[in-house]
């Protein structure tokens, strides 16, 4: 195998694991309440951005923009929680689909007003230069992207398996009613799921804001993304969105390096199609 | 008696329009109300009465938008030879993409419809001979009435109400149908509705080839009025997103639902632009998004439900089915 091609998996890697990232705070969601939050990748976009302005108010990194994003996403998490969620989860399923797509075209153009259609982006050497290393030629704001991402993508499983947190939460996702019998308060799990989804949602935007494009629309293209890995993942496990998430960064870059970056989208709504051909109650296997 | 009054009314309103307020702007902005209309009630065949909420009806737009702009720019043709070639395109492609995406259920659907919008987007704009991200505009000849294309937006007006009129009569004509009582119990339940032997994909299917084909008239009245088509104003997402969101405003699964969607959105979408020049588009959806969220949380069954409840309890649906 060519270093090149070498090069371009390492690369989907990295991206896969932040895909891996963003699309475990969706499936979480997806699994407790079986809602579909079509707002996810822009959540992702606001990340980006709060990075941005974190960057150019304080000059300051990664370092002090992914903590902040993470927690400004948090906290919109547990705000449209308690706004918007709480007040569909029940309703009809159009409802559903308009409160989080609505939202979602709230937070898009919003930006878009405020910063305008105009691509940004943050300096190359934000992080630092690039890393060689056996003929291999790596950024080190991917490479911090994709480490970071992958360690708190295993610390999120680590948290729903090994936590009495995270027993809670589940157990909530199992049976509400039940839960709430045990002295559980779902509506309390349920706020601390959409905390977690958002915030590794921003984490994951401030992360690829040092080397994507920043765009107002881009959550449009990451919400797919996060729809494909957890209809590839399973719905609700964050091991399979970690390994689908990876998976798909690497089908990305290699058929964006093998046919062409314009098709690289392309392939990945049609595999999301033909992932969902071959489940098509859904993926949780009831209808 | 009472529905007759009102229809009257309406129908008198909507002919007396642009003689009434007859500045170009106002005229227009009328002509518009009616074209979104029509792809809001085509909208409304599958997602109101149906139930599948499909994010993905610029596809069927696109399809009426781009041949009948593309048969005028290419070839010459009249656009009312590219019209029904859009229709079969849309009717052909609804066949295709409905027979897998119809399976799924709930927000399933409405995911694999917005993917296959945003394929076709990105197929057609690295597509050269459909004018890729430029598109394709009408040629520059002397154009004549059977062009379609008219300086002044009075004749598009009528046109436009003649058609919708068209679409609300076959939409009603439907909902009194088997095919209506079918997709009403396929909405309440679809599980249920098969159990009682209601061809359940085969009548969700016919609902949805209808409903691309009125799109695709809307999308070829769209192209030839603004006499040009890009991917974005053919097949970007917003489009499909203004159209649901006009319907699910007024009211899903309710006749004149779309109409009162349209006739509040649209006016509000051109005062805002006009007001606010290029910066007021990012506003405008701005405000899209706040409304939409508003009525999923405080009226899921649209404006016009508020009216309907009375004589009806709202079933699980949020939405009652009269008239």
């Amino acid at each position: 195998m060519s270093f090149v091609l070498v090069q371009v998996i390492v690369g989907g890697l990295l991206l896969g694991a932040v895909y891996a990232l963003f699309s475990s705070g969706l499936t979480l969601v997806w699994g407790m309440m079986n809602i579909v939050n079509f707002a996810h990748g822009d959540f992702v976009m606001l990340g980006m951005y709060v990075a941005y302005v974190v960057y150019t108010l304080m000059g300051a990194g990664p370092i002090l923009g992914a903590p902040l994003a993470t927690l400004v996403l948090a906290t919109v998490g547990v705000v449209v929680y308690f706004a918007l969620i709480r007040g569909i989860m029940k309703g009809p399923m159009l409802a559903q689909i308009l409160g989080t797509f609505g939202l979602a075209l709230l937070l898009r153009y919003s930006v878009f007003w405020w910063f305008g259609a105009n691509f940004l982006s943050m300096p190359q050497d934000i992080v630092g230069g690039t890393y060689a290393f056996a003929g291999l030629r790596l950024e080190a704001s991917r490479l911090l992207a994709g480490v970071v991402a992958l360690l708190v993508t295993l610390g999120l499983h680590l948290l729903l398996t090994r936590t009495s947190l995270g027993s809670k939460m589940l157990a909530v996702a199992e049976d509400q009613t039940a839960a709430q019998l045990m002295g559980i308060r779902p509506d309390t799990m349920q706020a601390i799921a959409w905390a977690i989804a958002a915030g590794a949602t921003g984490l994951a935007g401030a992360l690829i804001a040092n080397f994507f494009y920043i765009v107002p629309t881009v959550g449009e293209t990451l919400s797919i993304v996060a729809f494909v890995t957890v209809s590839l993942g399973g719905f609700g496990s964050v091991p399979g969105a970690l390994v689908a998430g990876l998976l798909i960064g690497v089908i990305e870059s290699l058929s964006g390096y093998l046919i062409g970056a314009i098709y690289k989208d392309i392939i990945v709504y049609i595999l999301f199609l033909f992932f969902l051909w071959f489940r098509p109650q859904g993926l949780m296997g009831k209808s | 008696m009472r529905r007759l009054i009102w229809l009257s009314v309406v129908a008198a309103v909507a002919i007396a329009y642009p003689l009434l307020l007859s500045s170009p702007f106002q005229q227009r902005l009328g002509a518009l109300v009616l074209l979104y209309a029509i792809a809001a009630s085509a909208w409304n065949i599958v997602g109101g009465y149906a139930g599948q909420v499909s994010v993905g009806h610029v596809v069927f737009f696109g399809c009426g938008a781009y041949a009948a702009m593309g048969s005028y720019a290419k070839f010459g043709l009249s656009p009312l030879f590219g019209i029904p070639g859009g229709i079969v395109l849309a009717v052909g492609l609804a066949a295709i993409i409905g027979v897998p995406t119809l399976r799924l259920s709930g927000h399933y659907f409405s995911m694999a419809t917005i993917a296959v919008a945003e394929t076709m987007r990105l197929i057609v704009t690295n597509t050269d001979w459909l004018g890729a991200a430029v598109g394709l505009s009408g040629p520059a000849v002397p154009r004549n009435v059977f062009d379609l294309s008219f300086l002044s937006s009075l004749p598009y007006y009528y046109l436009f109400l003649v058609i919708l009129a068209i679409t609300l009569f076959i939409t009603w004509w439907m909902t009194n149908s088997r095919m209506g009582f079918y997709l009403r119990a396929i909405k309440d339940s679809e599980r249920a509705a098969r159990s009682l032997g209601a061809p359940a994909s085969r009548t969700k299917l016919y609902a949805y080839m209808l409903s691309a084909a009125l799109t695709s008239v809307a999308g070829a009245l769209y192209a030839m009025m603004f006499g040009f088509v890009d991917p974005e104003s053919g097949l970007g997402i917003l489009i499909s997103v203004k159209i649901l969101i006009m319907a699910a405003l007024g009211g899903a699964g309710l006749l004149f639902g779309p109409l009162v969607g349209a006739a509040i959105l649209v006016p509000l979408e051109e005062i805002s632009n006009s007001w606010l020049g290029g910066k007021g588009a990012g506003l405008t959806f701005v405000v899209y998004g706040a409304i939409i969220v508003l009525i999923a949380r405080f009226q899921p069954g649209g404006l016009l439900s508020l009216f309907t409840r009375r004589r009806k309890p709202a079933s699980e649906t949020g939405a009652s089915h009269a008239p």
